[in-house]
């Protein structure tokens, strides 16, 4: 008798905060997926500390966009979508676009104009590269070197990569096609606008990895981001290619003798997406934070704590220090114009075509 | 056994037992004997062990369940998927269709009526977002096919606007949904339709189409169906407010221009529609193959088509073919070219340093077991917890800690460069490649070897050895003809668990087993996570499977599964 008054009280109660809520129309805790480490601190710092103390939603964390592709995609499968908002590069997003698995999203209507008016579709500009996305920071992949290893004849082109003969010892490079085959045609000779051109064919295909080829001995393949940092600070490589704000860390944060080297650093983008087939409430939700989390000053603010480039255009006049260091992070930005005399930006529409058959093909080369 | 009853056989010396008993009343004239309640003792004998049984499967059920529903059904989805190829023919049914009767292997294109099949799928295929999805599927057969279906979705609107704009201009009567609405619906459809609100929570009526409509304009009203049905179920809109499709005004089109018969039908829209017909013959026309070519002219490409064709059917064995270096062509299976063959190098190189690592974790665990065993308790036991203290500890810590020991700035060779065994400038290559997978999983996976070996050894009793040497035998010999065959079940146990936990290990051989070291199951994870070709990963799972089984069923037939011990 007293557990079917227990059972009823607490049914009644839980279906009383159900409708209490969804009259609210938005749920009170949400599922926020990135890339955990320095980056998920610095949106933590950024965005949800200021967006929790704004609405009292819970934020919880989960540090899974390596393989959000392929966890979106079996979730929807079993129709349990457990994520709110998933931060992920631009290639996969496009990926989630096509396949259905994440929202298409009107810039206008859905995201913060800049504060002078402009609408949001022209202060990302061309950076949203799929209806799905909505970018966050410009990061790129680029190559470090150790100071101490190159004597006094620093590395200023990315060709020292290929070059061992002034460059002696080891070198990182990324366990996929993508940005080596770019570098190694580049480096052999072919001008930086027909790169593509050049790659779509068999013998520009091969003539890439023939010039891999002539380093393949001499280079440890990373598939995980924090490896060239840490073969870099060991003195296990001379030099090697990962994201820009590894390398700031290694460089200003730990002290390393380390060096950047921006020449034909590629530009990639990485966002938020929200998965299709949320709830309303969650949905809702979602889309309120991505409107706080994006707008003009927010974007500005993440740049304290990590060195990525803001991907609104209002936003690159509002960056600071360095919240801790004190140093200017202008400089540190990839997208900096000292930095950026060379660069490459991630060929989207190329790499969505070419990634199966060319990986397969880099794949078997580099078993061989 | 008194008045000499019929007890023959065994059950003369065994003499007076219930199974006798029993056996005794089966053959007695006077009847079956009975239990207390009545029935016959047998059958409540089979009942009570019925139960029995019943019960004892009720015990194993929650393991049972949890087993089926946890193991053998994900892994039979997933291996199910490397042959389920439904996609194409779900996404283009009337394409497939149409390309039945194509003859893959000429040299000619299919017929524009394909094309025409072509552009209602994608038309439709784009309004559910599913061509994206099925590009992604067939750019793993052909590069292109990706940014060729997203570029066709974007355009495919535009082809059939030709004669929507035209209708339209025509008369605005075209322009409404609700015109259409009342032309092709029941009257009492569109009246439920018309009062229904959408933030009623009822179900929308569902598109019910009118017979006599239907039969002059049998592709409209066939098309306008699919759009109602996409509108009510999958978009959640209102029918009553919106346009159709571009695709149903060329319906509309194909219906007139093939002779419906207009001046018999009188209901809703008549005149319009006789105005209409009247109008078509002078039409701007859409030519589809010319329209496709216009949107990318890889559409005028036999690949693309031969493509679409190969891989038409609902179960493939493409990805069965991809997974042994070969494709799935016009032809038949043909070899891929040589610079994309790898696979089967990869699952050679996976077998052969399975091997390799059984066999070292055999010889580094063979006299640590044997100390174990025959170690007093106490030191033994000691001795234990270091064999199983890495268990203990993290996968991923372990395999780290070995990167930093094994790189070539790291303790091995500083500590070999210190003692200047080896030279600085030629520091020992022990990591990324595969001397460091074999010295890292060895390590890791020397406690199944160890465990098995120990628990056997421990049952050798050590008089049989000293037997041997009190009857004249050298060491050697007590040790290699007596104490190591009866250690061989413990051999066999190790080796087995560890090879085949080898075999499909992946972490340990990604950190560092760099180029040359990876096994097969790092392309199984890449393309589950990375390159998201479940089918192919699928297929290259089934096949390790059958090779794990295979090798377990030689290893059945020629030493013998009894001979494999896990303990005493």
């Amino acid at each position: 008798m007293k557990l079917t008054k227990t059972l009823l009280a607490t049914t009644a109660l839980t279906v009383a905060a159900g409708m209490a809520s969804a009259d609210g129309h938005m749920a009170s805790e949400m599922t926020i997926v990135s890339w955990g480490g320095a980056y998920s601190n610095s949106q933590q710092q950024a965005y949800h500390n200021p967006y929790m103390e704004k609405t009292g939603v819970t934020i919880i964390n989960d540090e899974s966009s390596a393989e959000a592709v392929a966890k979106l995609r079996a979730m929807n499968e079993a129709g349990n979508v457990t994520w709110d908002v998933v931060d992920v590069v631009a290639a996969d997003a496009i990926r989630l676009c096509d396949e259905g698995l994440a929202m298409e999203i009107d810039a206008d209507e859905q995201l913060a104009p800049a504060p002078d008016g402009t609408s949001a579709s022209d202060d990302f500009g061309d950076l949203l590269v799929s209806d799905c996305f909505i970018p966050q920071i410009v990061y790129s992949t680029t190559f470090g070197y150790r100071t101490d290893m190159v004597g006094d004849n620093p590395p200023t082109s990315v060709c020292a990569v290929f070059d061992t003969e002034t460059y002696p010892g080891k070198r990182a490079l990324e366990k996929r096609p993508i940005n080596n085959m770019e570098w190694a045609l580049l480096c052999d000779g072919v001008p930086k606008d027909e790169v593509y051109d050049v790659l779509e064919t068999e013998e520009g295909q091969q003539q890439a990895l023939d010039k891999l080829g002539t380093i393949k001995d001499d280079v440890i393949w990373w598939s995980a981001g924090a490896d060239t940092p840490q073969l870099l600070a060991d003195g296990e490589i001379v030099m090697g290619s990962t994201y820009n704000g590894r390398l700031f860390s290694v460089i200003e944060e730990q002290n390393q003798p380390v060096a950047m080297l921006w020449d034909a650093q590629v530009f990639d983008l990485d966002g938020w997406i929200i998965p299709a087939g949320l709830s309303d409430e969650r949905k809702a939700r979602a889309l309120d934070y991505i409107m706080f989390a994006t707008d003009t000053q927010r974007l500005a603010d993440q740049a304290k704590y990590i060195s990525y480039g803001p991907a609104r255009m209002s936003s690159a006049p509002l960056v600071g220090q360095h919240a801790e260091l004190g140093i200017d992070m202008a400089p540190h930005m990839p997208t900096d114009p000292e930095n950026a005399k060379n660069t490459f930006l991630y060929n989207y529409e190329f790499w969505a075509d070419y990634r199966d058959d060319i990986d397969a093909k880099f794949q078997a080369w580099l078993a061989q | 056994m008194s008045n000499g009853s019929a007890t023959t056989g065994p059950d003369q010396i065994t003499g007076a037992t219930p199974d006798n008993a029993m056996r005794n009343a089966d053959r007695a004239d006077s009847g079956p004997m009975l239990a207390a309640d009545g029935t016959t003792l047998k059958s409540s004998l089979n009942r009570a062990l019925r139960r029995q049984k019943l019960r004892a499967l009720m015990l194993i059920a929650p393991l049972l369940i949890f087993v089926l529903l946890t193991f053998i059904a994900p892994i039979a989805d997933m291996l199910f998927r490397s042959v389920e190829n439904q996609i194409v023919s779900d996404t283009l049914p009337r394409t497939v269709a149409a390309l039945k009767d194509w003859d893959a292997d000429g040299e000619t294109l299919p017929e524009p009526a394909t094309f025409k099949a072509l552009y209602t799928d994608i038309f439709i295929a784009q309004e559910r977002k599913l061509h994206t999805r099925l590009g992604s599927r067939l750019n793993y057969e052909l590069t292109g096919v990706s940014s060729l279906f997203r570029k066709s979705g974007r355009k495919v609107e535009d082809m059939g606007e030709v004669y929507q704009d035209q209708f339209e201009d025509l008369n605005g009567y075209w322009k409404k949904g609700e015109n259409w609405n009342a032309l092709l619906g029941t009257p009492a459809w569109l009246e439920a339709q018309n009062a229904w609100e959408e933030d009623s929570g009822a179900a929308q009526p569902a598109f019910e189409p009118r017979p006599e409509i239907a039969a002059v304009l049998p592709q409209t009203t066939a098309t306008f169906e699919i759009f109602a049905d996409f509108v009510q179920n999958e978009d959640k809109d209102n029918l009553a407010k919106k346009d159709p499709w571009a695709l149903v005004y060329s319906a509309l089109y194909d219906d007139l221009t093939a002779g419906a018969d207009v001046a018999a039908y009188a209901g809703p829209g008549a005149t319009e529609l006789q105005e209409a017909a009247a109008a078509v013959s002078g039409f701007e026309t859409v030519d589809f193959p010319t329209a496709f070519e216009d949107i990318d002219e890889d559409w005028q490409s036999l690949d693309v088509w031969q493509t679409l064709k190969v891989y038409s059917p609902n179960f493939t064995s493409g990805y069965f073919l991809n997974s042994i270096d070969m494709q799935k062509t016009v032809d038949g299976p043909a070899l891929r070219p040589e610079n994309q063959r790898f696979y089967v190098m990869l699952f050679m190189r996976t077998l052969f340093m399975s091997l390799v690592i059984t066999g070292s974790c055999i010889l580094l665990g063979y006299p640590v077991g044997y100390i174990l065993a025959n170690l007093p308790a106490k030191t033994a036991n000691l001795l234990m917890i270091l064999v199983l203290l890495p268990f203990w500890t993290s996968l991923l810590v372990r395999t780290s800690a070995w990167k930093v020991m094994l790189q070539q700035q790291g303790v091995i060779n500083d500590t070999l460069v210190w003692l200047g065994i080896v030279a600085d400038d030629s520091r020992l290559a022990l990591i990324n490649n595969q001397t460091g997978t074999i010295i890292a999983m060895t390590h890791i996976l020397l406690p199944f070897m160890i465990l098995p070996l120990y628990s056997v050894m421990k049952t050798i009793p050590p008089s049989y050895v000293r037997a041997a040497k009190s009857l004249g035998a050298t060491n050697w010999t007590a040790f290699w003809r007596v104490y190591f065959p009866q250690s061989v079940p413990g051999i066999g146990a190790g080796s087995i668990l560890v090879f085949i936990l080898s075999i499909g290990y992946y972490i340990t051989p990604e950190i560092v087993g760099g180029r040359t070291g990876v096994f097969i199951s790092n392309q199984i994870a890449y393309h589950i996570s990375s390159s998201l070709n479940w089918g192919l990963a699928a297929a290259l799972g089934a096949i390790l499977l059958a090779v794990v089984l295979g090798l377990y069923w030689t290893y059945d037939k020629i030493v013998g599964i009894d001979n494999v011990k896990l303990g005493g």
